[in-house]
């Protein structure tokens, strides 16, 4: 590939619309899922080993570090599924006709993952 | 089509339909484990158990994970083919990125041997 061709899209100079956003956060929200994938399977793997790490893995869940971990974890994974089904929606033709359908979706899914993670929050606590 | 051959469905039609079944099932797993976890606010380790070794919930966990591997495998493969790239960090990029990319294919393997042993070891 050529290298010398120039780059016209500077991203970093451009103000973006709340729809850049929102697919950078769902990127952002992916990369960190790949690696908490790993924490689910370890927390799957502790509630069903025996009853005895049953019941200490629920005494690990009420330490704070713990907590925080779990509750990024989940955070990510409700915002990249509110940000996903977005997309399913969309699929079937319904606010992918316009931008504004675009920008309004995104703005609900902003505004659903924060209270989905806010209910999170409070169930952690 | 050289740039693809990492990818999982080695195109682009075919990795965004394999994208879009893999989030229904993961959609649909995550749906029954909230209503399930709020259905039962005392859950025990009996009752726990009793679940995930159950035939339909095994197959409906292993389609999940599988589901997991190959929506990673896409979204990862979108991610660092993006953006580790000759122009944007340079010549060494394609040698870096190949090992990321074989990083994530061997994680992503892993945690589906892990989930197998996982739920077939109740």
């Amino acid at each position: 590939m050529d290298n010398k061709r120039p780059v016209n899209l500077d991203i970093g100079t451009i103000k973006l619309p709340i729809t850049s956003y929102v697919s950078i956060l769902h990127r952002v929200s992916g990369v960190v899922l790949f690696f908490a994938v790993g924490i689910f399977l370890w927390m799957l793997e502790s509630s069903l080993a025996s009853e005895q790490s049953f019941n200490d893995l629920g005494a690990k869940l009420s330490n704070p570090v713990c907590q925080f971990i779990i509750w990024g974890s989940l955070a990510a994974l409700a915002y990249h599924a509110v940000a996903g089904i977005r997309h399913l929606i969309m699929d079937f033709g319904v606010g992918e006709d316009s931008f504004y359908a675009g920008r309004n979706s995104a703005w609900a899914a902003v505004v659903l993952s924060v209270v989905v993670i806010a209910l999170l929050t409070w169930w952690i606590l | 089509m050289v740039t693809t051959v990492t990818s999982l469905g080695r195109s682009g039609l075919s990795d965004w339909m394999i994208q879009r079944i893999s989030a229904w099932v993961m959609t649909a797993y995550l749906a029954f484990i909230v209503v399930y976890f709020i259905g039962n606010p005392d859950l025990s380790y009996a009752q726990w158990a009793e679940l995930n070794s159950s035939l339909p919930m095994r197959m409906f966990s292993l389609i999940t994970i599988l589901s997991i591997a190959a929506h990673a495998w896409i979204g990862m493969w979108c991610v660092l083919t993006d953006y580790i790239t000759v122009r944007l960090i340079g010549p060494k990029a394609t040698a870096i990125r190949i090992f990321f990319q074989l990083g994530m294919i061997a994680v992503t393997l892993l945690y589906v041997i892990w989930a197998i042993d996982i739920l077939w070891g109740i």
